[in-house]
């Protein structure tokens, strides 16, 4: 079985968060060229897990759709649109001759045009689901049970909340800290932003001191 | 092959199939639902058919003459209340009356209308496959299709078969997210966003009527008055308009049929006024 890499969405208030395992590249590999996360449009972007190849398909015809309806309806696509398309193209591929599926799984996330955060996860076989967070690949059991537990609204309620709730979930699985994590958020009416690894280094900096806190925070209150 | 299919590349059997009128295409593979129609025509058209000069040669008056079913006049204006239909009800045969009694509005959904003129059997068949895509997308999608994505669709299956001969000015005219909405399209692939069309061989009676009487702020009950004026006068000086005028008003919650008038009663209504 393939051991893919982790990937986390969170669906926030006016945010939505994708966050990704980076595996570590080889010393004289150029890091840039290894990207799991792409843009389907503007407003829709979508993070995958499995083979990159057969990604690379569906995101070309997922992006061509997002034009061909701009085009035709003279309106952005709805992420539930652009999912049931990618989920409708993956089930021809598990239905006919001399195919095989697409070995991809992926969330897709993104606002539709009435201003609505979504996210989606679609698997090989063609079925898609709504979710409120949902993590895939390697160990993404655990982690969803992590996310069940802390996904609240007041987790939420801000933006840089959501950003920090992704990056917790992904701290649970990768080693080694900030460094080996790749998030990209989308705010409303903004298109997909990358995160800078000094920006990801200041959250996770952050999230280490709020842990000390409410370490100490446990500690006093068992003393007294 | 797999790759074939993800690259668009087409075999020769494939596209000789698409020529020649063959088996159904599996729905499967029928991609028809998301291009909206654009990839697969409604109809196959033979290699070498040259339908645009077959038609010239039939309209000498040497030989055989096709009179194709035209002869119209059709009106509709936006205004602060919502949009006026209204479309008179020949149907003519060159010198010929068919009918005088033809619904020309074509009833999509009830926040969608069709008005139809030119040739009687372009207008019913396009039009129809317009509802049925309409009625397709509400079903997938779970929200009705806007006026926009309608025209456009509309449009689309005009310019696929551009320069064969089809004959149709029609008026699509909706209340969607956006408000009130009106789309002029034609057999050309024409498709324009507008606040007052006309169509139909009665066109420019009609537009000097309602152009003299038009305001924005008008109410209702003028704008009715307008919209029958219209056409009335229209089918007054013009012999291929007539019959009865029927008027829909579009309004936000749904479109309301106004009034079915016969011309005749309304011009000699309109005559005690006129001089």
């Amino acid at each position: 079985r393939l051991v893919c890499s982790f990937h986390v969405g969170i669906r926030g208030k006016d945010i939505v968060v994708l966050g990704v395992e980076k595996k570590s590249v080889a010393k004289l590999q150029e890091e840039r060229t290894v990207r799991k996360i792409c843009a389907l449009d503007e407003h829709v972007c979508m993070a995958f897990a499995g083979l990159t190849a057969d990604a690379r398909i569906v995101i070309n015809r997922a992006r061509v759709e997002c034009q061909s309806h701009r085009l035709t309806v003279e309106d952005p696509v709805t992420v539930e649109y652009i999912t049931r398309y990618i989920a409708t193209l993956k089930q021809r591929y598990t239905q006919s001759n001399g195919r095989r599926p697409f070995g991809i799984s992926a969330l897709i996330v993104g606002f539709d045009y009435d201003g609505t955060p979504r996210l989606y996860q679609t698997d090989p076989s063609g079925t898609y689901h709504a979710w409120k967070a949902n993590a895939i690949g390697r160990s993404a059991k655990t982690v969803r049970e992590f996310l069940e537990k802390n996904y609240t609204d007041e987790a939420i309620a801000g933006d840089n909340e959501a950003i920090k709730l992704a990056i917790k979930a992904l701290l649970e699985v990768v080693q080694s800290g900030g460094k080996n994590i790749e998030l990209a958020v989308i705010r409303r009416n903004q298109p997909l932003k990358i995160l800078e690894s000094k920006e990801i280094e200041t959250l996770v900096a952050e999230i280490e001191k709020e842990k000390e806190e409410e370490a100490e925070k446990k500690k006093q209150k068992k003393s007294t | 092959m797999a790759l074939f299919d993800v690259s668009g590349f087409k075999s020769y059997s494939e596209l000789r199939g698409q020529i020649l009128p063959a088996r159904q295409t599996h729905l499967v593979d029928r991609t028809n639902h998301y291009n909206f129609g654009t990839k697969t025509q409604e109809f196959a058209v033979p290699v070498g058919a040259d339908p645009s000069g077959f038609l010239k040669s039939c309209n000498n008056d040497s030989g055989v003459c096709i009179e194709m079913n035209h002869g119209t006049t059709t009106l509709a204006f936006k205004f602060t209340h919502g949009v006026i239909v209204a479309v008179d009800s020949r149907a003519s045969a060159g010198r010929y009356l068919a009918s005088n009694d033809v619904n020309k509005v074509i009833e999509i959904n009830p926040y969608l209308l069709g008005t139809m003129s030119g040739s009687a059997a372009d207008c019913q068949y396009w039009e129809r496959l317009l509802a049925k895509e309409c009625r397709l997308y509400r079903l997938r999608n779970n929200h009705r299709i806007s006026v926009a994505a309608a025209s456009k669709l509309l449009s689309n299956m005009m310019l696929g078969y551009r320069g064969m001969g089809l004959s149709m000015g029609s008026m699509i005219c909706g209340w969607d997210k956006q408000g009130p909405g009106l789309y002029y399209v034609d057999d050309n692939g024409t498709r324009l966003s507008g606040r007052m069309f006309s169509t139909g061989c009665g066109n420019s009676y009609a537009y000097g009527v309602v152009d003299s009487g038009y305001r924005e702020d008008m109410t209702v009950e003028e704008a009715y008055e307008l919209g029958r004026r219209g056409i009335a006068h229209a089918t007054h000086r013009d012999a291929y308009s007539g019959g009865v005028v029927n008027m829909y008003h579009m309004q936000e919650d749904g479109w309301i049929k106004v009034c079915k008038e016969d011309v005749s009663e309304l011009i000699h209504r309109y005559r005690k006024g006129m001089f």
